[in-house]
Formats: structure tokens, sequence, C-alpha cells
């Protein structure tokens, strides 16, 4: 059984460094040979640029993503490449232009809609849900609406409240939405691909602090009629003690905190979401079946997160396998606070270099102390 | 102006039971013939257009059968939203025909329109069915969303159709997006994006208006004021009610809503000018007999009087029957009887759609998507139902 027990856990004599490399090597090991990495912002730009190149319906709109180069700089060089016509600098005005955005869908075009946050995206809101995700449903098929919306989404880096928010789970609760969440770069090329190609409207949650790491990417992914399903989650690390799941950044802190537990002894299985809606619910479910144990992680607030549909999904498919409750590791149930020692016990945090401090599980002690019996790694 | 004439002995024709306005010969008729709109029109930024509009007796002719099929459309709903076969919003159009039927007069279903959700006017004007109409208020599968839309919900977009929109204001940045997509796809059309004196409030009205001045959207935004939202008068909503001027730096003009060739005149006005200048905001000055819904009487916040009046004085249909006798298309009899045409044909398409049954329950789960990669949804018992999104 593995839960949250203490906010402090210190690993003495396990050198950081270590884990890192070994974060990396169980990465690169799912890829075909290959040395080249890219960061999740080039991916995004260049998935931009060639589903552009490929379609001339596919427009990009937002704020400063012409001339700007980009907030963070994901639409950078496009301005140039295609032209003001196609890549559409709008002033701060997000009910307006994502309005604008879905009757030029409804018409036939392909938007991608920026938000420089997805905070921004609540002024919207009523369009992304009510004019995108439903009117496929109440038009009997007639309207459908080949949208995409995409941004940085949940906690960047002192913030504040205003700013932190993860959406995740609100946007992953409507019919008719599609919701992405890509961790890796390979993630960021497949799925921003893959959405704007779908006939759906699409939710993109992109993770500002992502944007920088790299990630090793293969000659497959490169190519430009690559694309990762939507609603397929991915076996990041196989394993058979628990099962842990996450998306975007915590992806990279499940696969850290695996490699944490594999020092005690414990095989985790980390999955990587990649669809916030659909659910990719056999790849879970046939997971918790193997392992027994669950471990939900996100970054958003808890109450009627990710986490609790996960926790549910299992519940009512594979009760029977589940050898303990699940658990949830979430944000905590307070908004975001700007101290940053407070922010730090907001959200789930990895091991710092700088810091012994870990608000993971502290899994192997608690492991322990239900006294189960000793898996034979 | 109308003068009230008999029709001469000259006349040829017996009228014939089979009353569709093209078996009168004179009706069949492209001569020109002028008319003057009940007012000029006034200018916000822009030199308004004529009061003189160049119309034949084909085209009155449908004006009038268009306008008494939409009235008897719309007082058909009443009675059956009384009799609970409609359920939920009903929001009727009667009084407000010049606007739906002028507009048409002056654009192509190439052209797109969106609105709100008194659109079933809109609906029939586009090409729209009676029998979609009434299956789709009675929730029927032969209704134009195969009854998962409802009143508020109908669309014809192979004829320009955009629905259809539940949310007040929502419909107008919709609509300045379907004429960013007609300028980005070079189509030379235009997109009309109406809304109400109650949605001309909407700040997401401005911001959309703003960047369709910005980028020169062919975009026409068209205020259809019947001086109440729901239940608030204009002047208890609207610091400035003068809506046509709301655009500030975007040109307006304010027209008789109730005149179908001032709507039809300032229509053809406004899509010259958006294709060459951008954005345009017309006022339609125009009535609702019903209240704002099938739930609101619509006498607590006007006068029975008020209602009456405008029907005296104002009515579209009979603006438009005045005119007609008084160019000799039809006798008073003739016109009559299209309107016991119209109201067969309403009836007919009642029935029918009375006939229509319900969506299957399988239809619960279509149309979720266009593309479903095999996903499970549920419903309200999960283990009892599911499908299999395709």
């Amino acid at each position: 059984m593995l839960g949250v027990i203490r906010q402090r856990v210190t690993c003495r004599g396990i050198p950081t460094l270590t884990l890192e490399q070994g974060m990396r090597v169980v990465a690169s090991r799912t890829f075909s040979s290959s040395a080249k990495e890219i960061t999740v912002r080039e991916a995004l730009n260049s998935a931009l640029d060639e589903e552009m190149s490929a379609d001339p319906r596919v427009f990009l709109m937002g704020e400063e993503v012409g001339e700007y180069q980009g907030a963070y700089k994901i639409s950078k060089g496009l301005l140039e490449k295609y032209g003001p016509d196609r890549v559409v600098d709008t002033p701060i005005t997000e009910a307006g232009f994502t309005g604008i955005g879905v009757g030029a869908a409804y018409y036939g075009l392909k938007p991608v809609i920026e938000f420089m946050t997805f905070n921004f995206s609540m002024q919207a809101i009523d369009h992304i849900i009510n004019s995108a995700a439903k009117s496929n449903y109440m038009s009997a098929g007639q309207i459908s609406v080949p949208i995409v919306f995409r941004g940085p989404n949940g906690a960047a880096a002192g913030v504040g409240a205003q700013h932190s928010q993860c959406y995740a789970a609100w946007y992953g609760s409507i019919p008719g939405l599609k919701v992405l969440a890509p961790y890796s770069s390979e993630d960021a090329r497949g799925l921003l691909k893959a959405a704007i190609r779908d006939p759906d409207p699409v939710v993109f949650l992109e993770n500002e602090l992502l944007y920088g790491e790299s990630f090793p990417i293969s000659a497959e992914t490169l190519d430009s009629s690559f694309s990762l399903p939507i609603g397929k989650a991915k076996i990041e690390r196989e394993g058979k003690d628990v099962t842990i799941t996450a998306f975007s950044k915590m992806v990279g802190y499940a696969l850290q905190a695996a490699g944490i537990l594999a020092k005690e002894g414990i095989s985790a299985e980390v999955i990587n979401l990649r669809s916030i809606r659909p659910l990719d619910r056999s790849t879970i479910n046939a997971s918790v079946r193997k392992t027994n144990r669950l471990v939900t992680v996100e970054e958003g607030f808890p109450q009627h997160g990710v986490g609790a549909e996960i926790c549910a999904s299992v519940l009512e498919d594979s009760f029977e396998y589940l050898d303990a409750p699940v658990e949830r590791i979430a944000g905590a149930d307070v908004p975001m606070p700007y101290a940053a020692n407070l922010e730090r016990m907001a959200v789930p945090q990895q091991r710092g270099l700088a810091t012994d401090q870990v608000h993971w599980p502290q899994l192997p002690k608690r492991y322990k102390e239900l006294k189960l019996t000793k898996i034979n790694l | 102006m109308a003068q009230l004439t008999r029709r001469t002995t000259d006349l040829l024709k017996p009228f014939s039971a089979a009353l569709s306005s093209t078996r009168l010969l004179t009706t069949t008729s492209t001569n020109p013939i002028t008319v003057e709109t009940s007012l000029p029109f006034t200018g916000h930024r822009i030199d308004p257009p004529s009061r003189t509009v160049e119309t034949t007796p084909q085209e009155l002719m449908s004006f009038f059968r268009d306008m008494a099929l939409m009235r008897r459309m719309e007082i058909a709903a009443d009675s059956l939203y009384k009799a609970k076969l409609i359920r939920g919003f009903c929001h009727l159009y009667d009084g407000q025909e010049a606007v739906a039927v002028g507009m048409e007069a002056a654009i192509t279903k190439k052209d797109c329109i969106i609105t709100a959700y008194r659109d079933h006017c809109i609906f029939i004007g586009r090409g729209g069915t009676l029998l979609q109409c009434f299956s789709e208020l009675m929730g029927r599968k032969d209704g134009c969303s195969k009854g998962k839309g409802g009143s508020m919900h109908f669309y014809k977009k192979e004829n320009g159709f955009y629905g259809g929109h539940g949310i007040v204001g929502a419909q107008v940045p919709l609509g300045c997006g379907l004429a960013f997509a007609q300028k980005y796809s070079k189509d030379e059309n235009v997109t009309f994006a109406m809304y109400g004196d109650g949605a001309a409030n909407q700040g997401q009205l401005f911001e959309a208006l703003n960047m369709a001045a910005l980028w020169d959207l062919p975009a026409i935004l068209v205020c259809e004021n019947n001086h109440y939202g729901m239940g608030t008068a204009e002047w208890r909503a609207a610091k400035s009610p003068s809506y046509y001027k709301r655009g500030d730096y975007v040109p307006g003009l304010k027209v008789d809503g109730m005149d179908a060739f001032a709507v039809k005149q300032a229509c053809k006005f406004a899509k010259e000018h958006a294709l060459k200048n951008g954005p345009i905001i017309l006022e339609m000055d125009t009535y609702r007999y019903h209240g704002h819904s099938m739930s609101d009487p619509g006498s607590t916040y006007r006068t029975r009087d008020e209602i009456s009046g405008v029907r005296q004085e104002r009515d579209p249909v009979e603006r438009i029957r005045k005119l007609v006798l008084s160019h000799d298309l039809a006798t008073e009899k003739e016109l009559k009887d299209i309107e016991k045409e119209v109201r067969k044909k309403v009836d007919e398409a009642i029935a029918q759609a009375k006939e229509s049954p319900m969506p299957d329950p399988s239809e619960l789960f279509t149309n979720v998507y266009v593309k479903g990669y095999g996903v499970e949804a549920f419903g309200a018992d999960r283990k009892e139902l599911k499908a299999v999104l395709p």
C-alpha cells in the first residue's frame, strides 16, 4: 500500500545525479537508437509548421503569436513563413477571438487558438464548451468544429493564484471535447499533429516548465507524417508492484519516484496518460489488474480531479484486483500561494538538487508498515 | 400610402384552387416595380441608401406568401407548445418576419446567416422545410437536428445557416468568425450576424467588432431591436439605445424592420459595403407580438395597447398586403386564399411531424464526436447503458 504520509523524506545516500541519469536511460530505452534530442518547444513548433504546411486551412490565432514570435516562442518563425493571414495576432480579447476561431471552424477552416495560459481560457470557456464542444451533437452532425485550443496549463513558477490553475479536470468532463496533455517531445509532436488533424474540438494542455526540456527523439517521430493516437496512454516504465498514473510534468516526477522506489525494491509501473479525454481506461485497468495497487498523480486541485475519475474507473472495473485503496496525489486544496516555501507545499514536488525536501509519498516506509509480502525483483 | 382598389375586370384569370402565386400571370412577372420604404434610413458615419427600392411582382407576392407562412408557423407553434407537444424553450418570431424575408431577398445562400434562439423563421428563409421545423420542435427524428437540438438549435449549413444559438451574444463572435473564414477563403460572400437589443450590450460583441474592423472582415452585424431584452425595455438596459451607433468607428444604418423592402435595401447596401470596407451595423427597428418566450405572457412589461398599436400601424404582412393590392397584383380574396393555403400547408406539416417518431435510443450517443476512436460513453446507469463511439 503506497500512500502519502509525511511531507519530508530525506534520501541520504542516494546521489541525485544517478536518479536523473536513470530516468534518462529509461526514457531513451523506449526509442530506436538515435542520439538526437529536441526540446518540447521545438517539437511543438515543428508540429505546427508541418501541419500548416500540409493543410492550407490550418491557421494560428492568439496573443503575440505573430510578431512577438509567441509568448513562449512556440510559434517562432511561423509568421515569416506563412504570413499574417495565417498567423494572426489578436487583441487581448479571449472571448472575442475564441468565438471568431470557433466560427471559422464552423465554416470549415482548421484554427489553432492559442491561450497565453489556460487561465485566460476561462474568459472564453463559453465558446469552448457551448459553441465548440456541443455543436456537433446539437446539430446532429451538421456543424463539426475542427479546432484546437492550446497553451500552457497548470502551475509555473511563482506566478501566483490566478496564473497557476490546472484545467484538465474541467475540460476533461465535457462530452464533445478531446483533451490531451503531452509530456515529452515525442508526445508534443505526435499529439499536436493528431489534434490539428482531428475533426473535433481538442483542448491541448501544454506545460510552460516543460517547454525548455529536451527529450530524445527518433527518426520516425521527426517524420512529417508522424502522429500519436488520441485516447491511448503510454506505459513509460513497466513495473509490477504499483501503478502510477500521471500526465504532463508529473510524468517526469513519477518516473523519478519510480527510480527511487526501485532502490527500495519496489517496481512501479508509470503510465503517461497523454489523453485526459478520452481516458484510456483499458490501459489503466489492465495495469492495475497486474500490479493491484494504484497511485494517481496530478498537479491540479484534488476535488473532482483527474485522479478522482481514475479512482472511480478502477473501482468500477477492477475492484477485486485492488489490494489496497487507491491513493491520490494532487495539488493542495488552496489557491496557489506566491511564497516559495508555500508554493512548494502546494504542488507535488520532485527531489530538488538544492534541497532534500521531497513531498513524495513515503512509499517504502508505508509499504513496509502494512506488512505486505516482500516482492522479489 | 397604399390605396385599396378593386381589381378591374381586365383581369384574365379566375383564381384557381391550387393557389400557388406562380399560377397568377401577373405575379410571375419580373417587370420592375419601385416602392418607397416607409421611412428614410438613418446613417451613422455613412451615407444611407435611397428609399426607393426595386422589386418585381414575383418578389412582392413571394414576400407576402413567405411572411404569411412564417406568421402561421409561429402561431401554430404557440398552440403546439400549449398542447405540451413542444417542450422547454420556444421563442417566437411573429412580428419580425420582414427582417428574415427582406434579408433573404438581398443575399444568396452562399452568404452566411447566424442568429440566436429566435431562429425558426430564419431557418425557413434559408430553405428549411416546415416538416423539419415542426419535427425538431417536437423532438422527432425528422427534425433538422434529428430532434437533438430543439427550438434553439436549428441549422442548415449547406444553405449558409449556422444556427440557432442559446447563449445570448455568443453568435456575434461566431458570425465574425464565419466572415473571417469567408475572407480567408476569398469567397466574396458576407456573413449576417443577428442579435437582439438585449445582446447588444454584450462585451464579446465589441471584442468581435473590434477585430472585424481591424481585419476588414465582411461581417454585417444586424441588431433586431424589438425593444425588449426579455422583460427589460431598451431604455432600462442600454445607456445608448441607438444600437446602430454603438459601433463607434464602425458605420451603421437604422432601418424600419417592419418594412421588408427597407430591410432588403439595407442588406443589399450592407453586403456591398462589407465586401469592400469591412463591418457595418444594421439596426432593424422591429417588434415581437409574443413575449420573450412561451413562458412569458409579454404583457407585464408592455401594454396591450402598445402591442395592438404596432399590429395595426406597422404589421409587416399587412404592409405587403396593401402593396400587393395597390399594385393590382392580386385581389383581397386571392390573398386570403394564399393565407388559407399556407395554413393548410402548416397543418399538414404538423400532422406529418406528429407522425414522425422520436429518435432511436441509440441516438443518445451519436454525434458526440465526428471521430470517436471507439471510446466508451456511459449513460446514467453505467452498467446498463453504454455505447462505443465510432
